[in-house]
């Protein structure tokens, strides 16, 4: 996406003038996405967003909105909303104050003002509660009241740096299929941080996922689920077995990794190259015991049971790695396992990632 | 059924609490005995007895009892009794043996009504023959005596209980016959004062937030290595003494100071013509702001490091000048460390003794200075305690307002 809506070109930020931040980040969004970036502390996932918002200045690179590049405009003339992790509402002033305060700035008249502030606490279903204080209110509350702030003016672009961080896990959730309900509705671009995986698959477009500064992979939630292009992303989204082994065979699209010594699998090469150590990736809930008919087999032994209620986990030694986990659908019917006991597993080969170290 | 005899009713919940927290009580009290004395000591008794000086002077009544009475019952305008000048005679001679102080004393209280009565007094005093007709014999020692002012002033300061001090130190006095009138113009020099002192405190409160706000904003948003200097260097005075402080703006400002030195070396002013900085207003001024300025600083400081460095921000993101935001948004948040500051500094202001008297000259004195000149000097201790009263009225009523405007529980101390 040349033409993006958004468009980070060779993005670089520096605080300290001795390491960089943000390394080299390119990124294009497109109008009307909702684009997550995801990634652990520290991996510049604020920083970027602040170089959007015009908080911070990037070092080196350019960024366009619209076509226009905004390097050198000031925040308060780029026009969007903005939602902070702390909400940032003003305590000196009612909700119906602060919801109005960017449409009081653009010298709106007051009765349109009112009548906007009324249709954006309507939109977040806040109606009601104008003259109270910030403080009087919950927290959850007064994440509506900022994406209300930030969304009366209409602005083209609406960021948020994580909103639901401070909530409770079932008001989050909760807030996730709003947040996304919102923006289905109005259609508007937006750019959203978080560290919590779940919450960027539940919501997002695409997701950029983020380490080190750099975006490690771009993709929708899927794909990066099924089809993550290094280790990180494979362990970072949701939870993968890791099989260390050496490639020692690529041949039509097949690696052949020897694994603890002796046993060799099959797997997809996605980073492997012949020679080198690589890890073998494979999701627990892909694996299946005593298979019928698998691509790729192997053996193991039950470890320990865990009864999860809708699913059973089990961890398993396989191939010399005690840290196996399968996760097994709890049906009616389905075969009872014991600690101990010596099992066949098995996985289809697209299943079956070879990444980098 | 269930029986409810195990939950226990209301009232001996209440005691079985009220036991409990009887021991942690007695603990937290004992715990700020000490306190509390110390308090009572040097505050709370401390200012009930100003409270109570500026409005009761027994000198007079003390020595002379009968005269007093005798003094109340006279109408002041018919001629004196020969009882009244016979016990006034016999008492204060009769005082003299007891006490040789005491007539000096309240000859002195006399005195203060009415210019000229102490050496009369003292004639009294020291005369040979003072017998029946006592009348005759004092207006033979001095024909003052047969004139009403001397019997006026001392029926004035007779009674014990009295509102001419509050009354002095708001440029009244009260006459004989109990009318109060206001001090002629040359006298009145209390109000004056009382404004002036307000008008300096304004200025310096003024000056401190103005000069002070800056410094605190650059304080609360540097980085901690450097805000943690700048405190050191704004609590620097607090290490010098103030005399110190307040003796190098002499060295500073004087006529042939530094600062004139040097407008006078680099040519901006002749030699001739160097500029008055002290001993008046101007260097009252600088010199209380300069000392008085931490005072705005660190409230202010401590207020501005708890704003939440996104709400400018969220501000600006909404479309706001860095400007509006800063007035609309920002500045709102300082103001229980603002107005802490401007309390405080006011407050201190107002009661400020020493760098006044130290650098004020004539121009730059304070109502704390006549306090202080009525103590050491004219050992008019009833004045010097109305005025502090009244001083202390001001503040609170200050205080008060303050509550109404601000709210003294949002009030942020460093
Ligand atoms: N104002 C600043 N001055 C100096 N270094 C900073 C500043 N802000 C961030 N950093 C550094 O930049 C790096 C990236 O920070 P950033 O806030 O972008 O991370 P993040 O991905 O948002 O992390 P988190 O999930 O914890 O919010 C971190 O190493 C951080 O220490
Ligand atoms: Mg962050």
């Amino acid at each position: 996406m040349s033409d993006g809506f958004v468009r980070f070109e060779n993005i670089q930020k520096t605080y300290d003038g001795k390491s960089l931040v943000v390394k080299s980040l390119n990124l294009s969004i497109g109008r009307g996405e909702f684009l997550t970036m995801l990634g652990p502390s520290g991996s510049g996932k604020t920083t970027t967003l602040m170089m959007l918002a015009g908080f911070e200045s990037a070092t080196g690179g350019e960024i366009y909105l619209d076509g226009i590049k905004i390097n050198n405009i000031p925040p308060h003339k780029r026009g969007l909303g903005m939602v902070f992790q702390n909400y940032a509402l003003f305590p000196h002033m009612t909700i119906a104050e602060n919801v109005a305060f960017p449409l009081k700035v653009r010298g709106v008249s007051k009765a349109d003002a009112e009548d906007k502030v009324r249709k954006a606490l309507d939109m977040v279903q806040m109606s009601g509660l104008q003259s109270r204080k910030p403080a009087q209110l919950s927290g959850g509350q007064q994440q509506r009241i900022a994406l209300a702030r930030a969304l009366v003016f209409e602005p083209k672009l609406l960021l948020m740096d994580e909103p639901l961080g401070a909530l409770d896990k079932q008001l989050r959730e909760h807030m996730q299929y709003e947040i996304k309900h919102l923006h289905d509705r109005l259609g508007i671009t937006v750019v959203y941080v978080t560290h919590d995986q779940s919450e960027a698959l539940t919501m997002s477009d695409r997701i950029a996922v983020f380490d080190d500064g750099r975006i490690q992979q771009l993709a929708t939630p899927d794909e990066l689920y099924e089809k993550p292009e290094n280790s990180f992303v494979a362990q970072f989204i949701g939870e993968n077995n890791k099989l260390r082994g050496v490639v020692k065979e690529i041949s039509n699209g097949r690696a052949r990794v020897e694994i603890g010594g002796n046993t060799i699998i099959d797997a997809l090469p996605i980073q492997a190259e012949i020679g080198k150590p690589t890890i073998v990736s494979v999701r627990p809930e892909r694996v299946e015991i005593e298979p019928s008919a698998s691509e790729v087999t192997a053996s193991g032994r039950i470890e320990e049971i865990i009864y999860l209620g809708d699913h059973i986990r089990i961890r398993m030694t396989v191939l010399g790695s005690s840290n196996f986990v399968v996760k097994v659908r709890n049906r009616s019917g389905r075969r009872t396992f014991t600690a101990g006991e010596e099992v066949r597993i098995g996985w289809a080969l697209q299943d079956c990632r070879a990444l980098d170290v | 059924m269930l029986s409810m005899t195990n939950i226990p009713d209301q009232k001996s919940l209440s005691r079985q609490l009220a036991v409990a927290e009887r021991r942690n009580k007695i603990k937290a009290f004992v715990l700020v005995v000490p306190l509390l004395l110390f308090v009572l000591a040097s505050f709370v008794l401390p200012i009930a007895s100003l409270v109570w000086l500026g409005g009761y002077n027994d000198t007079f009544s003390k020595a002379l009892p009968e005269t007093t009475r005798l003094l109340q019952q006279w109408d002041a305008k018919s001629p004196i009794s020969e009882e009244l000048a016979a016990s006034f005679v016999t008492e204060l001679r009769a005082a003299k043996l007891k006490d040789a102080a005491v007539p000096t004393r309240v000859a002195t209280v006399i005195n203060r009504e009415q210019a000229g009565s102490l050496s009369k007094i003292k004639q009294v005093l020291t005369a040979s023959d003072m017998a029946s007709p006592f009348k005759e014999h004092l207006i033979a020692l001095n024909d003052e005596w047969a004139k009403p002012d001397i019997w006026h002033a001392m029926k004035i300061v007779a009674p014990s209980f009295t509102p001419r001090f509050y009354l002095q130190a708001l440029d009244h006095r009260i006459t004989a016959d109990g009318t109060i009138v206001s001090e002629t113009d040359d006298n009145a020099i209390q109000i004056l004062l009382f404004s002036r002192t307000l008008m300096v405190a304004a200025i310096v409160t003024l000056l401190c937030a103005i000069l002070g706000f800056p410094i605190a904003y650059i304080m609360a948003h540097a980085e901690t290595k450097t805000s943690n200097m700048m405190l050191i260097v704004v609590l620097l005075p607090f290490w010098t003494s103030l005399l110190v402080r307040t003796t190098a703006w002499i060295a500073l400002l004087q006529q042939n100071g530094v600062i004139n030195d040097l407008l006078v070396r680099i040519g901006l002013i002749d030699n001739d013509h160097r500029l008055v900085m002290m001993y008046n207003m101007f260097a009252t001024l600088v010199a209380m702001t300069h000392v008085l300025l931490p005072f705005m600083i660190l409230p202010l400081f401590s207020v501005m490091k708890s704003i939440k460095g996104n709400l400018t921000r969220a501000a600006l993101s909404l479309g706001a000048t860095p400007w509006t935001a800063f007035w609309k948004v920002y500045f709102p948040q300082t103001i229980p460390g603002l107005g802490a500051g401007c309390l405080l500094v006011f407050i201190l202001a107002v009661g400020y003794y020493i760098t006044p008297a130290l650098v004020g000259g004539q121009s730059g004195q304070l109502i704390s200075n006549i306090i202080a000149f009525h103590m050491q000097k004219t050992l008019n201790w009833s004045l010097a305690s109305a005025i502090g009263t009244l001083l202390l009225i001001g503040v609170l009523l200050l205080y008060w307002l303050y509550n109404r405007l601000v709210g003294i529980d949002k009030m942020k101390l460093a």
